[in-house]
């Protein structure tokens, strides 16, 4: 009943001894995510969660030792694209960066590597994914959304959150959801997730959340009209967003009139998705579309 | 963040760009004096962060010491869009015979630098790339490989610059190029890069901004940021590592995440009211960062409710109380706010500030319009002592 990831996963957690690692690796554990290994430079050979996970040096020895095929990324920014070139040379297929504040440059060096190693990566600066009752990788709080068939993509964390927490208040519920982070130069963007939820036979309507910059929510669009028979809500962020500045997120900046929410909600409209105004109101315009 | 032409152009000559002669001034005295050293023409540029110096009048042209000296005077105490001229530049006049553009910036979509020219330099590209955007050639540069020889040439041949520059301009389109990687540059940009009557080819301008999440591996050009063009809360925001906007409405935000926080700025506006601020604490915010954030909200005297709007998930609400709490006991405020505590630890938060005389809310739409409600007058709330 999802995409990317299920409770086969068997996920490893870079820089799992750190602040933000440790207390993840606790709350994916908890919430039934097969964590099956650590890595920290220099720390390997010592275990955490009361000795349930090994830590290991390297990724290439973790994965040698535990067959580990997803990887979550919790190092500073400055270390993180070498966690990634490293994960993706350790044969990861599939690779989570929740960390914020990588430069630019270094994510164009990594998704041109990564291109030529058909490696999927996703994010940075992202939430993870969540698979309601099969697990998370990543930080959003599995306790907010159901099982269920509706698919989530967006460029968002806290906004998803909310989302998440609407489609549960209306008891819809979730088959998997995917942010995608909020940096201008990502792996995944939304057409390839909107492809895998096209694919996926357990998703049944799609929720696209955007927001101002660049032109993903545009090329979303033509990809909607062209491919995706799915039923797909939009929400855009940034309508009241001055031009000029960055809003938070790295990416979110509208730059010479372009990247406006006007022209996104225009262009998902025209390739028939239907855009809600708020939040909340997300949860009331999909569930129609469901158990059809 | 963005440079300045004076810093740009040093930074282009490190790199073997040649530019004009040229120096930088504080008062008029010493532009007379950089006139002398260059001897004959100058131009005098005033030093600001905004477009349209030229026809702001902050670009001008004389012809002996003293006229540079007069003009110096005028420019240095001018203001451009807002911003007051505390610098000049000083360069050497000279005779132009063409006018070309040259840039690399990123682009998002293809991911990759992309290196643009053009043969209608001087020119805001903006604007070549409305009016005519045919007359801009792109090269994309594989960021792993780095700019190809042929690439510049290609570009050379495209704008049809002549043979014997060929060489010229691929040194300076490498040079530029390694501008832009040794400094985590988003942009450079020389425009106008001219052809001189004596055949010289010069960076008559220039421009690079700066990847912010990069500049912990460039301390020196972080000391570079121009505080003038900030508003002084947005940098006592960016000191707590909070993300803050200054906008013009009466309604203070404070929302975690930016995705979050823009959405909260739409409802406000949806239901009629206007957001001052775009404010996000970020993930994880402790107290001492909800206090800050909301003292900076309350340093806006437009502001006459502020919206607490938190989904807790690595940030727990309970944190963000006793933040709120700290705050309050500090700043007194004479505002009324409303709050939205959901997600990790929101009871026990809500708790916390049961005694606080805020508004509370249960979903966003309600807070929205509560919010809306007091800053119209339609609700009034009588517990501020």
């Amino acid at each position: 009943m999802s995409i990317l990831i299920n409770r086969k996963s068997r996920v490893l957690v870079q820089g799992i001894t750190g602040h933000e690692g440790s207390f993840h690796t606790q709350q994916m554990f908890s919430y039934g995510t097969n964590v099956v290994a650590g890595v920290t430079p220099g720390k390997g050979g010592e275990w955490v969660l009361d000795g349930k996970i090994p830590v290991f040096d390297s990724v290439k020895v973790a994965v040698e030792a535990t067959g580990a095929d997803v990887s979550v990324i919790f190092v500073p920014a400055r270390f993180a694209p070498d966690a990634i070139f490293e994960a993706a040379d350790a044969g990861i297929g599939l690779i989570f960066c929740i960390t914020e504040g990588i430069p630019i440059q270094d994510m164009m060096r990594v998704t041109r590597y990564l291109e030529q190693k058909q490696v999927r990566l996703i994010g940075p600066n992202c939430p993870g994914a969540l698979t309601p009752g099969e697990s998370k990788v990543g930080i959003i709080p599995g306790n907010i959304a159901l099982p269920g068939s509706v698919g989530v993509v967006s460029r968002s964390g806290t906004l998803t959150y909310e989302v998440l927490y609407a489609l549960k208040m209306k008891g819809v519920g979730v088959s998997t959801c995917v942010g995608i982070g909020g940096d201008p130069v990502r792996g995944t963007d939304f057409i390839d997730v909107l492809s895998l939820f096209e694919a996926d036979p357990y998703t049944e309507a799609i929720v696209l959340i955007g927001e101002i910059g660049g032109n993903d929510e545009e090329r979303a669009a033509e990809y909607i009209a062209r491919h995706v028979t799915k039923p797909v809500i939009g929400f855009v962020a940034g309508r009241s967003a001055p031009p000029g500045k960055r809003m938070g997120h790295a990416g979110a900046i509208i730059e010479g009139g372009a990247g406006t929410a006007d022209r996104k909600i225009a262009a998902l409209e025209a390739a028939g998705v239907r855009i809600a105004q708020h939040p909340e109101q997300v949860a009331e315009l999909v569930a129609p579309y469901l158990g059809r | 963040m963005n440079l300045h032409e004076y810093q740009s152009k040093q930074i282009f000559a490190r790199f073997g760009i040649p530019i004009p002669r040229g120096k930088v001034a504080l008062n008029s005295n010493e532009v007379k004096h950089i006139a002398e050293e260059l001897g004959g023409k100058v131009v005098i540029k005033s030093q600001v962060l905004v477009g349209g110096r030229g026809k702001a009048g902050g670009i001008r042209l004389a012809r002996s010491p003293e006229e540079a000296e007069e003009l110096a005077t005028l420019i240095l105490g001018m203001e451009i869009k807002g911003l007051p001229v505390r610098k000049v530049l000083v360069d050497e006049a000279v005779s132009i015979e063409r006018e070309l553009y040259l840039g690399i910036t990123n682009d998002r979509t293809a991911r990759c630098p992309v290196m643009m020219a053009s043969a209608e330099g001087g020119v805001d590209i903006e604007e070549i790339a409305r009016r005519s955007p045919e007359k801009i050639i792109k090269v994309y540069i594989d960021p792993l490989i780095g700019l190809r020889d042929y690439q510049s040439r290609d570009l050379a041949v495209a704008m049809d610059l002549p043979r014997e520059y060929w060489k010229t301009f691929t040194g300076i389109a490498e040079g530029l190029w390694r501008v832009y990687t040794a400094h985590d540059a988003t942009l450079v940009e020389i425009n106008p890069l001219v052809i001189t009557a004596d055949k010289r080819m010069l960076a008559l301008d220039g421009k690079m901004s700066i990847d912010d999440n990069a500049l912990f591996r460039h301390p020196d050009l972080a000391e570079m940021r121009d505080p003038d063009v900030e508003a002084p809360a947005e940098v006592e925001a960016r000191k707590y590592g909070l993300s803050y906007i200054k906008l013009e409405g009466e309604i203070g935000c404070m929302v975690n995440g930016a995705g979050l926080a823009m959405a909260t700025m739409d409802i406000i506006k949806l239901h009629g009211g206007e957001p001052a601020n775009f404010l996000d604490i970020g993930g994880g915010a402790g107290a001492d960062k909800v206090a800050a954030a909301l003292r900076i909200i309350l340093s806006d005297p437009k502001v006459r409710v502020v919206l607490i709007n938190i989904f807790g998930g690595i940030t727990r609400c309970d944190e963000v109380a006793r933040g709120i709490l700290s705050a309050l006991s500090e700043v007194k405020p004479k505002v009324p706010m409303v709050i939205r505590l959901v997600g990790t630890n929101a009871e026990e938060g809500r708790r916390m500030l049961a005694d606080a005389h805020m508004i509370t809310a249960e979903t966003l739409v309600e807070a929205a319009q509560k919010a809306v409600a007091v800053s119209k007058g339609d609700l009034i709330y009588e517990h501020l002592d």
